[in-house]
């Protein structure tokens, strides 16, 4: 019996071993999970340098789940969801909820420094030393930090306008129903 | 005879067809001005082909791009391009965007174009090729380009070509008129279709009150002696004349849940559309006109018209007698499904198949919206067999997965859920505007992961760099290392 017992125990301790070998999960995957609700703007407004980082102290308790400006309420809300938590208003330390904007260089101002190539986050921004740079406006997440390192500040924010392909139906108003 | 099937619910409209179709198709007089507007779908836009200044001539292409989803523009008559600049366009959210706009010269020149005789002789390719440079989409309102519609891919298997005509909502009657007074070039046209899609079935499925196009069908398919033809009359409930709902009539399948109809066998397409299609193969003619229905009380005389595309509607209800003291609205498309429009210098398009020049008497304007009182009679009526009810919480709630768990995305926008509503709720509008947060979403998250592949990178990059200067930093150490060792060594050996 007491045999029968101890093998059970050594092939369950096998079975374990192997498991915890092969099976192993590679990285957090709440971390993903946090990630993939976060705008991937990568300004750094939560405090930390990207959303990856971001997500990560999320995970680790260090981070609250309001410091997103630009995930708005409604990335609260998810993040709220998805972690169990009471959903919060946003904390206006980290930033005000902004319209979506693209960088915008003025050319004839720009001087070649490539300062603000540097600072993107995303290599949105286009040039070389002592030529004039340009946003690829598609790629360009609205983050702002080419804003600030622009020494003849020729760097403006344009929020992005409203046109026939990127209008949506309103819902209807809620006086009545 | 066919045996027909029923779809889930639906509606008995009062259909106020006889309002236009009673008059006989008129052609109408060509305008001053013509506009073409350059978006043709969301996210297709054709490119200008002309310049400001330059002469065209009706049938000439002016504008086109190679976006597989777009259909070249053709100018429906002769003149001079007066513009090419941002106009009101015929779009629910009432905005300007590109378009070209003609200044006609009333010659109406037209661009020498040869068909051909014999289509029995062409191959499907080359017959698809002849309907794509047409500039020929769908005449039934979505306007899908009909040149990838009859080419399904390999995998589906074809055995039905399905003429869609029969015309549900109410006051329009543009195809009714088409197949009363050109029935032979809708059949033609279905000849053609049949023959680029090697299959042997065609059945017309038409209304049952339109008694006058059944007959003159009837005459013409004798005529031609074809019996791949059959004319099928469908009973009248809205919205038989959904494609998905017509194929469940007339052959008792159901198209899948995101599917097309080419999944099972069947091709849908519009009368108008198979008589564009006589056109362009037999008479080398590209769509610049169709049939527009002009109707409602708030027009002097309603009645059906070929109307060049690109047409101001201003123009087009100055020839059917103006407007009557008590038009309310103007609608393009039906009541139930159009759209209003915000001023009636917008031109038509190849999908505008009617225009409404609405009295309160014709549509509802402004009812009350009480609270939802739970009645379920929106199910019952709803032709897609969906829960209204639940998709109007969760899209009202903003709960976009849940609203997609209900098949938000199946809902046709019929608006039969909102006509039996006795609370009167704008159910389509909470409909639509789900589905356009669910679109803007999925775009939102594919420019994420863009962004976050391009952050992965460049930190990929930043590092590689880093590591780069390192070592080449260690290089230079230990080449310093050397020459100082070397000279230490040196100077070892003078001392």
């Amino acid at each position: 019996m007491i045999l029968i017992i101890c093998a059970t125990f050594a092939v369950f301790g096998v079975v374990l071993g192997f498991s915890a070998v092969y099976f192993k999960v590679q990285g957090n995957p709440i971390v993903d999970k946090i990630e993939a609700i976060l705008p991937q703007t990568q300004c750094g407004q939560c405090s930390y340098p990207g959303c990856r980082p971001y997500a990560e102290a999320i995970a680790s308790g260090e981070a609250d789940i309001n410091q997103c400006p630009p995930g708005g309420q409604d990335g609260i809300n998810a993040l709220a969801d998805l972690l169990g938590l009471e959903a919060k208003p946003l904390n206006d330390e980290f930033g005000a909820v902004k319209p979506k904007s693209v960088a915008v260089i003025i050319e004839e101002d720009c001087i070649g420094c490539t300062k603000c190539i540097q600072a993107c986050p995303v290599d949105a921004i286009l040039g070389s030393a002592k030529m004039m740079h340009t946003v690829i406006a598609n790629e360009c997440t609205g983050c702002e930090l080419c804003v600030a390192p622009c020494p003849v500040d020729c760097i403006v924010m344009e929020p992005i306008e409203q046109t026939i392909s990127t209008w949506q139906w309103p819902e209807p108003e809620r006086k009545y129903a | 005879m066919l045996n027909l099937a029923r779809f889930h619910g639906g509606l008995h409209l009062p259909n106020n067809k006889e309002l236009s179709n009673q008059a006989p198709l008129r052609q109408a007089s060509i305008p001053k001005k013509l506009v073409y507007p350059l978006m043709q779908r969301p996210g297709v836009t054709v490119d200008p082909k002309v310049q400001v200044g330059e002469r065209v001539l009706r049938g000439q292409v002016i504008a086109h791009s190679d976006h597989p989803l777009a259909t070249p523009v053709h100018a429906a008559s002769s003149g001079v391009i007066e513009a090419i600049e941002e106009r009101l366009i015929p779009h629910p959210s009432g905005m300007a965007d590109v378009c070209i706009v003609i200044a006609t010269d009333g010659l109406d020149e037209s661009l020498v174009t040869q068909g051909v005789a014999d289509f029995s002789s062409q191959d499907p390719a080359s017959i698809r090729t002849a309907i794509k440079n047409a500039g020929i989409v769908g005449l039934g309102g979505a306007a899908f380009p009909t040149a990838i519609k009859l080419n399904p891919g390999p995998q589906r298997k074809l055995d039905t070509l399905l003429l869609n005509g029969a015309e549900c909502e109410p006051y329009i009657t543009c195809d009714d008129c088409l197949m009363q007074n050109q029935p032979e070039s809708v059949l033609v046209g279905a000849q053609i279709l049949l023959h680029s899609l090697h299959i042997e079935r065609c059945i017309v499925a038409i209304e049952d009150h339109m008694k006058r196009a059944y007959a003159r069908l009837t005459q013409a398919v004798a005529a031609l002696n074809d019996p791949r033809i059959i004319i099928v009359q469908v009973p009248a409930i809205y919205p038989t004349g959904g494609e998905k709902q017509l194929i469940k009539v007339v052959t008792g399948k159901e198209t899948p849940s995101g599917g097309i109809p080419a999944d099972i066998g069947v091709l849908c397409v519009n009368v108008g559309t198979a008589s564009a299609v006589y056109d362009a193969v037999c008479k080398g003619k590209p769509l610049t006109e169709r049939v527009i229905t002009v109707t409602g009380r708030g027009v002097k005389e309603p009645q059906n018209r070929y109307v060049r595309i690109g047409t101001p509607i201003s123009e087009l209800i100055e020839q059917c007698g103006g407007y009557t003291e008590h038009v309310e609205r103007l609608i393009m498309g039906g009541p139930m499904m159009g759209f209003a429009l915000p001023d009636d210098e917008i031109a038509v398009v190849k999908a505008t198949n009617c225009i409404l020049a609405g009295t309160a008497a014709d549509i509802n304007i402004g009812k009350q919206a009480m609270p939802c009182i739970r009645c379920g009679d929106c199910a019952k009526a709803c032709p897609v067999d969906l829960l209204p009810q639940q998709l109007y919480w969760h899209s009202r709630a903003g709960n976009l997965d849940k609203c997609k768990e209900f098949s938000l995305f199946d809902c046709i926008e019929c608006g039969c859920c909102e006509v039996v509503c006795p609370s009167h709720i704008p159910l389509v509008q909470y409909y639509r505007s789900a589905k356009s947060k669910v679109i803007a979403k999925a775009k939102e998250a594919e420019k994420a992961a863009v962004a976050k592949r391009r952050h992965d990178m460049h930190l990929e990059r930043k590092a590689k760099e880093q590591a780069e200067k390192a070592e080449r930093a260690r290089l230079k150490k230990e080449a310093l290392a050397k020459v100082k060792q070397a000279n230490a060594e040196k100077e070892g050996v003078t001392q």
